[in-house]
Order: C-alpha cells, then structure tokens, then sequence
C-alpha cells in the first residue's frame, strides 16, 4: 500500500504503510474507528505480535475478535465482552426457566384433557347400559 | 484486597516487572504475589500501560472487576489466540436462539391447549364439570429489554434483539480480507 493510501493503522500511528504491512489487509482505511478501538486497548505493537504469531488465514477473524473485544471494552469500561457473557448467561437461565413453567403448564392441560375423555367416554358407556334397560 | 506494596514481597505485576512496588501502587490490590499469571497473561494481551490506563480512567470500586474481566479475557485470548472470549459469546448467542426456539414452539402448544384445540365435537354430558382453560402465557417480553434494565450496577448493553453479529456466524469463509470492516461497522 502506498503513502496515498495508507492504511488506518498506518494513518492513526502516522508512519509509513509499507507494501507488506501486517495490519493493512485487517484495518483498512475506511474504518479508522475499528483501529483506534483496537490500539486503545490492546495497543499496536500488541495487535500486531498477537497476528504475526497466527497463520496467516486465521488472521482475519481474529483481528474481528480483537477489534469487537476491543469496541465492548470501550464501551464498557469495567466489564467489557464479560458484560455480555454474563447477560447471555442470565438470558439463558431465565429462558430455560420460563420453558419448564411452560412445559409444566401443559402437562396439566394434558392431564385435565386425559381426565376429561375418560369421564366422557364413562358417561357415555352408562348411558348406553340404561338403554338397554329400557 | 491487601496492597502488597509493602517492604515483606512486590506485587505480582512489579515482580513481573522487575521494578519497586511502591506504596499506592496501582496493581498491587488487584494483582497479588500469588497469582503470577494473571498478570502475566494481562500484561501479555493488554500490556501493563494500557491497563493503567485504563484503570486511571474507572473509579477506584470498579477497578476490581475491571482488573478481573481483563484477566478473563486476557487468559481466553492467551488459550485461544483466534477467538478468545469471542468464542464463548458466539457459543451462548447460539445457545440462545436455539433456546428463544424451543420456547416460541411451548408457547405455541401452551396457546393450543388454552385455546381448546381439544375436540369439541365430543357432547359434554351433565354434570361433568366444565373444565377451565388457563390464561396463556403471554410471549415474554424481549429479552433485550429487561435484561437492560436489571441492577443499577450493571452495564446496560445496546439491545440484543439484534445480538452483535459475528463476522463468521453467516459467512464462515468469508471476507477475511476485507477487514470485517463493512459488514458490521466494526
């Protein structure tokens, strides 16, 4: 890549982009936002030893990851990506609890129309038995 | 937490360091001599500067489960160098949906049962007891909404009716070199 179009890593630390940049293909320059979420939290040089170190077609979706780990803990400072662990956690929990109340309900539904037929169908054989008395 | 900052052993982010853990040191109450890893493993993901940082920006009360997310994260990432706790947000995203599906489809056999999809072509002889539907469980509400509001303590995140989509969930050869940058403004 060259000066002209450097990439938003490049532009932000205001250096030169060079041809084999290793951050250019993750970071281009029409999203310098994802960069600078990315730099403020895990810092470039850090970014770019953590993707030096994989092969280089996982780079990538790790540089996905890093850069929405990096978005989560910006806006949320204290907690970051385990705010919403535990939110989903909690979502998970009370969605698991709300089947079972709903499945309990429905087996009393299946009780009360078991209990129903088997009084009809009662009902019906006496009925018919008086008939014959007739 | 007890400062470790004191004349008996550094903390273990100056230990790491290899410097004098003053008193007021900002690590010492988050990082003790007996954990070495966690701050090891912080100071590999984030680096020591951005975590003073950032701990410089939060009230001294947050600073404990700021201290402690970090150290989750950072040793998510240290196991998983691709994913890190990313990994574990698709995972329960899925979980979810998957869970919002099986109750959307108990509702809907709930709503049947209330609604008396039993067969009414049946006579109902005298003196059965007319039996009383229950009221149907009302769809619950989003999620998203209460959740948000639960606890004052509490981060409230945007709203996951629509959960952050994650750049492989639909497209898992996807654009890779595209920097994930367009699909979801990250």
């Amino acid at each position: 890549m060259s000066n002209s179009s450097r990439c938003a890593a490049c532009k932000s630390l205001r250096r030169k982009c060079p041809q084999d940049c290793v951050l250019a293909p993750y970071f281009p320059s029409n999203n310098p936002q994802r960069f600078s979420w990315v730099h403020k939290i895990f810092g470039a040089s850090n970014i770019t030893k953590m993707l030096q170190q994989l092969p280089v077609e996982l780079r990538g979706e790790a540089a996905d990851c890093m850069a929405m780990e990096a978005y989560l803990r910006v806006e949320n400072p204290v907690y970051g990506s385990v705010g919403i662990i535990y939110q989903y956690q909690q979502q998970i929990i009370e969605v698991q609890n709300e089947i079972i109340k709903i499945n309990g309900e429905i087996a009393v539904y299946n009780a009360l129309l078991q209990h129903q037929q088997l009084q009809q169908h009662q009902d019906s054989f006496f009925s018919t038995d008086n008939d014959f008395n007739l | 937490m007890a400062s470790s900052s004191s004349y008996n052993s550094p903390c273990a982010a100056c230990k790491f360091l290899r410097r004098k853990c003053m008193p007021g040191c900002i690590f010492a109450p988050y990082f003790p001599p007996e954990e070495p890893q966690k701050f090891a493993n912080v100071h590999k993901i984030f680096g020591a500067s951005n975590v003073t940082k950032l701990l410089n920006e939060l009230l001294p009360h947050q600073r404990e489960d700021a201290v402690n997310s970090l150290a989750y994260e950072a040793e998510a990432r240290v196991r998983d160098p691709v994913y890190g706790c990313v990994g574990a947000i698709s995972f329960l995203q899925r979980q979810v949906q998957r869970l919002q599906k099986e109750l959307d489809a108990a509702n809907a056999d709930l709503i049947r049962f209330a609604c008396n999809e039993i067969p009414t072509a049946l006579p109902v002889p005298p003196g059965v007891s007319s039996i009383q539907p229950m009221v149907p469980r009302q769809r619950p509400v989003e999620f998203s909404r209460r959740i948000g509001n639960e606890g004052d303590a509490f981060y409230q995140p945007p709203s996951y009716s629509h959960p952050y989509i994650l750049p492989w969930s639909d497209n898992p050869s996807g654009d890779i070199n595209d920097g994930g940058g367009e699909g979801n403004n990250m």
